[in-house]
């Protein structure tokens, strides 16, 4: 028999029932839609992650002032830190150390001219740009001799360069930091957001003393709320780690028994775990999706099924006139392809254009693949095989005469 | 009897059995007998002497108990399903009491259907049906469905979509059963020009005597065995 005019029956019958076609692909168009979309939304979360993570840099660790509580590190609110920038100087004279700088951080109002900006402010050393693998786009990061002389200089972030400048070139201009004037001496590269969802742009950095000087004049001389480190490479990670949690407590004088003051935490590692924590995340979105899936499908079988039934006469009458099985078989497999296929059509639509709007609306880089597209349509192929199969087969096993009694 | 032509059937100790219940119900009991190319026969017998059931048979919707069938010199019990269905589709034609047609196909797709099955083209399908609706009168109703249509008028295109795919052969089952007098008479007229003027073989069942009146040939059934078999004369159309 030819297919062109199985598909026309098809088509035909299911015209005929318009409402319980509709009703019936609705299953299929949800399903489909709903992995296509899971799947887009899984793998626009998976890319932010990655890029906080390259953003992040690599072979990261924080040392936090404060100590170590059973279930995590807990830097008590307003207790004074306990590391020093000496500290920090100890820490990347460790042989598997490339770089350490201590931060201090906090937030503060900016103003430039008629503009006020509120943002968070890092006072730190030229190691941080090291340990952040973070590249100025103008200008220049300060020196050591800056944090030595506590300069008035400031190196600011592309947001903060966008918000306070607009078209402006900010080298050499002076902004107020809580009063205090800085020179913007550089402007950093775009890093765009971190892994806890914050805009990484949005900061501003100046030499540590400057900063406990002139800006967070409440707090404490030489010290530093934490310290970040690289190490020289992914293999010395441990090795590194061992070397600093030895070296601060000799230095801070820890005896044997006692809690240290200080948590070392790998940054990368936590990366990691987040990157496989999305990664199974997205499984789970695309799993759940699947089974609507299947249940679409479900769907399909018992429409298809009732619909042998009714038309029990329809095909003793076709095998009259000269149906072989394999016809009434390929008839209703091919009604029941042609639903799921039309479903899975409709809810591609859908599904491409709702990935589009939550893109749109929540900022995350969703993106519909063609893998999962052809994954779409090659699994709503399976499942009208897979569950047109049985009806089909039950019609073309009918026995004529009995077919033909039927009413 | 005249047997004009050679045999196109030839049934030899047919029996069909039903399941009833713990035993079988003997429908048929042992049927033999030949039908010639060309011929018009006329089955008749009270209900449930087995003529359905002996029609079934030999139109190849359903197989013997016992016995053998030769349609054309061919064992039909050797055949496949797929086999007797290409018979069906070529070599026969059927003709219901209830018309059994597709309620919501146009009088045009249910006389093309078979063509369908035959792997006709499309195009091809559509011209002949039309055709053959013009031999029966219906070519200005091929888009109406059945339920458009009179019961006389439902028949015609079941005789039409029985002869669409020019078979040896037509069975027909009481097909004046549900129709009146008048409406009989133009669908026996049209069975019996058929058979004169192109030889197709006809073999209908009928309760009534005036419409026997139209074969040549009367077979009586009683209790799932032949107890008649006579020529008569055709009636003057
Ligand atoms: N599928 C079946 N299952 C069981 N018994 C059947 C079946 N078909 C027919 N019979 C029985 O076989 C016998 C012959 O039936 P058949 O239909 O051949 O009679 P008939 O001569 O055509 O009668 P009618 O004139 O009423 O149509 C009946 O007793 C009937 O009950
Ligand atoms: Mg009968």
């Amino acid at each position: 028999m030819i297919f062109t005019s199985l598909f026309e029956t098809a088509w035909h019958a299911l015209t005929t029932h318009r409402m319980r076609s509709f009703l019936t692909m609705l299953g299929m168009v949800i399903g489909v839609a709903a992995v296509i979309l899971m799947l887009a939304i899984g793998q626009g979360a998976q890319a932010m992650v990655r890029g906080a993570i390259e953003s992040m840099g690599s072979n990261l660790f924080i040392i936090m002032s404060g100590a170590t509580t059973t279930g995590g590190a807990r830097v008590a609110g307003g207790t004074a830190p306990t590391l020093t920038f000496d500290d920090a100087a100890a820490i990347r004279e460790l042989p598997d150390i490339l770089a350490s700088a201590p931060v201090s951080p906090g937030s503060a109002q900016l103003i430039y001219g008629g503009v006020n900006w509120n943002t968070s402010v890092y006072g730190t050393t030229p190691d941080y740009a090291v340990v952040r693998d973070w590249a100025v786009d103008s200008g220049g990061f300060f020196s050591e001799a800056d944090v030595r002389s506590g300069a008035r200089v400031a190196v600011i972030g592309a947001v903060v360069a966008r918000e306070l400048f607009g078209d402006e070139d900010p080298i050499g201009r002076i902004i107020r930091i809580r009063q205090a004037p800085f020179e913007v001496i550089g402007v950093l590269a775009a890093k765009g957001q971190s892994l806890d969802g914050r805009d990484q742009d949005d900061t501003v950095m100046v030499p540590i003393s400057s900063a406990q000087q002139k800006i967070f004049s409440g707090s404490l001389r030489n010290r530093a709320r934490f310290i970040m480190a690289r190490a020289v490479s992914e293999k010395s990670m441990d090795a590194a780690e061992s070397a600093i949690n030895e070296l601060l407590r000799s230095r801070h004088h820890v005896g044997v028994g006692q809690d240290d003051d200080f948590t070392v935490r790998n940054l990368t590692a936590i990366a990691e775990t987040a990157a496989s924590t999305t990664r199974i995340m997205s499984l789970l979105l695309g799993a759940i999706a699947a089974i609507s899936l299947v249940v679409g499908g479900i769907g399909i079988m018992n429409i298809m099924l009732v619909s042998v039934t009714e038309r029990t006469r329809e095909i003793g009458i076709r095998m009259a006139i000269g149906a072989r099985r394999r016809d009434v078989l390929w008839q209703f497999l091919i009604e029941a392809l042609t639903l799921s296929l039309i479903g899975c059509g409709i809810g591609l639509v859908l599904g491409i254009g709702g990935a589009w709007g939550v893109g749109s609306l929540t900022g995350l880089p969703v993106a519909v693949t063609s893998a999962s597209v052809l994954m779409a349509v090659g699994v709503s192929f399976l499942i009208g095989v897979f569950f047109g199969f049985y009806p089909a087969r039950s019609a073309a096993g009918l026995d004529p005469i009995e077919a033909l009694r039927s009413q | 009897m005249t047997h004009p032509g050679k045999p196109l059937i030839e049934v030899v100790n047919l029996e069909k059995d039903y399941p009833a219940g713990a035993g079988v119900l003997q429908a048929l009991r042992g049927v033999s007998l030949s039908i010639a190319e060309g011929e018009f026969v006329a089955i008749m017998g009270a209900s449930g002497s087995g003529k359905s059931t002996f029609m079934n048979l030999l139109g190849c919707l359903d197989r013997p108990t016992r016995g053998s069938y030769h349609l054309d010199g061919q064992d039909v019990s050797r055949l496949s399903s797929d086999q007797l269905a290409a018979l069906r589709n070529r070599e026969i034609g059927f003709v219901f009491q209830g018309f059994n047609l597709l309620p919501k196909l146009s009088a045009l797709d249910n006389v093309a259907l078979p063509l369908m099955y035959a792997g006709t083209g499309r195009e091809a399908r559509r011209r002949q049906a039309q055709a053959v609706l013009e031999r029966v009168g219906l070519g200005e109703r091929s888009h109406h469905t059945p339920l458009q249509l009179s019961g006389g008028q439902q028949q015609r295109v079941a005789i039409a979509r029985a002869l669409v795919t020019h078979p040896r052969i037509i069975f027909a089952d009481e097909p004046t059963g549900n129709l009146d007098s008048e409406t009989s008479r133009q669908v026996m007229d049209f069975f019996s020009q058929l058979n004169r003027e192109e030889g197709i073989t006809l073999v209908l069942v009928t309760h009534e005597a005036d419409i026997a009146a139209y074969a040549r040939r009367r077979i009586r059934f009683q209790d799932g065995r032949v107890v008649e078999d006579v020529a008569q004369a055709e009636v003057a159309a």
